[in-house]
């Protein structure tokens, strides 16, 4: 047991030394891509060989229960197709002049370094460590948001640290005055801050002083989710990242970042009641979908679309989330895992897209599929998957959280939200279709994609299928992990 | 020591942080703001100081000990060589010089001030369920934290220059890290290490972005950040 939850953390760590010692990008780029791998296998494993309590490891400082398997096993299948592309994606870079040595071999270093990052927010057992491991991920990606170099790029990091770096500030408000809750309700100060402690002693936490922490950490956790009101550096972000990058930012970072939000969750909700995280929620939630479906509505970029198509998913998870039933939470999680994999392959044919036109104007790019079936398609499916068309996984998951919300008495805000995602699918489906179909004019650059970036497509149109076909071994989980984080046992 | 010295300490301390919080608003020098910076540094680090001696408690002097060389010393130097390096940067497309002072203002100095003084009585405003349900000499100060990080934010709302709003946000860093010190003595050690790498490495992010952004923008204007948008 004490493998499975040490080696998430530890083979990323390990791959990332190794990407600082050896000097083969390729290499480095595959081993980044195993360690992924691994990261998603002991998720697997967790899932299965898990008890009835969470598991501990390291003296208690790494802790597992469902809610971890699952955070693993989407790293796993993010990051491993989204390593592995950086192989054609660099390639691509080099040949066309647009990177120096020293910037490649810091991509090779800075993306393990990510993945362990993000594998050690999700299996913190204390919530302050938690803070820190997410705290850290973007220092690592700011330098990934900015690899291109160039204005846009440096704007868009400084962007990104600032507003980040000020929200999750407010989250470690939010965990020190818990800690002082802890402290207060006369549990031990070396262990107030670990998640089952603060489980087992809920109700003798001060309400009042756990409603400010929680409200400060609904909004410091929830910049990292891409939530309003401190979404702003995400379009600009994702925009400006490499196309693996803003694949692993859209399609795991914003989830570990909401992650944590639901591992404070059952806490906050035995101290105060459910009603004042549901409210929370709700309103960031239903805020957040609003804006993303406004803004695609006048989007002419299409990777800042993909952007706001995040957020709207984000926002969605954030109003299931509210509803906190045992089926909406697992449903949630389904759609944190289909959205990880649909945006993989959305970003990286995006990234093709884009290095072929020189540009991600929407307005410039006609005919995709008539020039590369592979990336049209990959586009076409990831799209799909993302507006929540059946038979892909979000939809379903949008069914079962929809019957939640009609079953806890918020069917009106069911309508509100089901017409803000009209709306959004509107805008996404009608600006891919200009994208894919039609006549690509005669001048049109062709879309050469490198073998590494087509097994990633392949490989994640596959899995964003079979996933959408059934949770096969992962239905137990999501199950679990519903029952755990709605506080049934 | 005695509890009216302890009092004495706790509250110079905490007032202290204050002061120098509205002084950076009222300032718009760089490097006089880097210098206030390092005053509120050394203020926060005397707060676990005085409670360690308080308490003879040698760990957490240590920690104090360590708040002092990061936020006093190690912080503020990285922004100084910001403002201090002379002449064109070594690499990148443009040559420029640092600024000295803060670039035409957003908002005027006299009402920024009169904007503190509102955040500071909004800080005390939201702190009452936390100085209700502990009064200690420390807690009874905790809205001064809490001042201190609105202000904070308040510097890198209405401050354009990369430097002031680094300040800013180290100001917030600062208050948050108060607030731990003034209702407990501190955060667990582990975090406490992690929360401080973490401020120590934002820091040096910002200052190199600011250098970028220098070099690519000519100026270290961020509200010349204008190249992205919807």
């Amino acid at each position: 047991m004490t493998a499975l939850l040490v080696l998430p953390v530890a083979a990323p760590v390990a791959a990332a030394v190794f990407a600082a010692v050896c000097r083969n990008r390729r290499l480095n780029a595959a081993v980044a891509a195993a360690a992924a791998l691994a990261i998603g296998a002991c998720g697997l494993l967790l899932a299965v060989a898990r008890g009835d309590g969470p598991a501990l490891a390291l003296g208690g400082l790494l802790r597992a229960d469902a809610l971890t398997a699952v955070m693993l096993v989407v790293i796993g299948s993010v990051g491993a197709p989204a390593a592995w592309a950086g192989i054609g994606y660099v390639d691509q870079e080099v040949a066309a002049g647009h990177t120096t040595p020293r910037r490649v071999r810091l991509y090779g270093v800075l993306v393990p370094t990510f993945l362990a990052a993000m594998a050690t927010a999700v299996s913190a057992a204390n919530i302050g460590v938690m803070w820190a491991a997410i705290e850290a991920t973007t220092i690592v990606t700011a330098f990934l948001v900015g690899h291109r170099g160039g204005r846009a790029a440096v704007e868009a990091a400084w962007k990104y640290v600032v507003i980040c770096s000020v929200g999750i500030a407010v989250a470690l408000l939010g965990t020190v005055l818990v800690y002082f809750a802890a402290v207060h309700a006369g549990i031990p100060a070396s262990r107030a801050l670990d998640i089952d402690t603060l489980l087992a002693h809920a109700t003798a936490l001060d309400p009042a002083v756990l409603r400010v922490a929680a409200g400060l950490m609904v909004i410091g956790f929830g910049a990292k989710a891409g939530l309003v009101p401190f979404h702003t550096w995400l379009a600009d972000a994702h925009s400006q990242a490499p196309a693996p990058v803003s694949a692993l930012m859209s399609g795991v970072l914003l989830a570990v970042g909401f992650s944590a939000v639901l591992r404070v969750k059952p806490v906050v909700d035995l101290a105060v009641g459910g009603g004042y995280l549901r409210t929370a929620l709700l309103v960031v939630g239903l805020a957040t979908v609003a804006v993303a479906a406004l803004m695609l509505l006048v989007q002419r970029d299409f990777k800042r679309m993909l952007a706001y198509s995040s957020m709207e998913n984000l926002g969605v998870i954030a109003v299931a989330a509210a509803v906190g039933t045992p089926l909406a939470i697992a449903a949630l999680l389904w759609q944190v895992l289909a959205h990880g994999m649909g945006k993989t392959v959305l970003f990286l044919s995006a990234g093709q897209i884009q290095s072929a036109h020189g540009s991600s104007a929407i307005a410039a790019v006609r005919g995709v599929l008539a020039r590369s079936r592979l990336v049209g398609a990959s586009f076409a499916v990831g799209i799909a998957v993302v507006v929540a068309v059946p038979p892909f996984a979000i939809f379903g998951s949008v069914i079962a959280v929809g019957r939640s919300m009609t079953e806890v008495g918020l069917g009106w805000l069911l309508a509100v939200q089901g017409t803000l995602m009209v709306v959004a699918f509107a805008a996404l489906a009608s600006r891919t279709v200009g994208i894919l179909l039609g006549e690509p004019e005669p001048s049109a650059p062709a879309i050469m994609t490198p073998r590494s970036i087509s097994l990633a497509l392949v490989i994640g149109i596959a899995a964003c299928l079979a996933l959408g076909l059934s949770a096969g071994p992962l239905a137990g989980l999501f199950r679990d992990a519903g029952l755990m984080l709605a506080g049934v046992r | 020591m005695n509890q009216d010295l302890y009092t004495a300490g706790m509250n110079t301390a905490a007032g202290t942080l204050l002061l120098t919080a509205v002084l950076v608003v009222w300032r718009r020098e760089l490097r006089a703001m880097v210098m206030l910076l390092a005053c509120q540094g050394v203020a926060l680090a005397a707060l676990p100081i005085v409670d360690g001696i308080a308490h003879a408690s040698a760990e957490v002097i240590g920690v104090g000990v360590a708040i002092l060389a990061l936020r006093g010393v190690v912080l503020p130097a990285v922004l100084l060589r910001l403002v201090a390096r002379r002449g064109p940067a070594r690499r990148g497309p443009a040559r420029w010089v640092p600024a000295r002072r803060e670039s035409a203002p957003v908002v005027g100095t006299s009402l920024s001030l009169l904007i503190t003084a509102l955040l500071t009585v909004t800080a005390f405003a939201v702190t009452r369920p936390i100085v209700r349900l502990q009064a200690t000499v420390g807690s009874m100060a905790v809205p001064v934290s809490f001042a201190v990080i609105l202000i904070g934010i308040q510097v890198m709302a209405t401050r354009r220059r990369a430097l002031s709003q680094t300040v800013g946000f180290l100001m917030l860093d600062n208050g948050i890290t108060s607030a731990a010190f003034l209702l407990t003595s501190g955060v667990p050690l582990v975090v406490e290490l992690g929360a401080s790498l973490d401020v120590l490495f934002v820091t040096l992010v910002l200052g190199l972005l600011a250098r970028q952004v220098q070099a690519h923008f000519g100026d270290s204007d961020v509200g010349r950040l204008r190249e992205l948008r919807d």
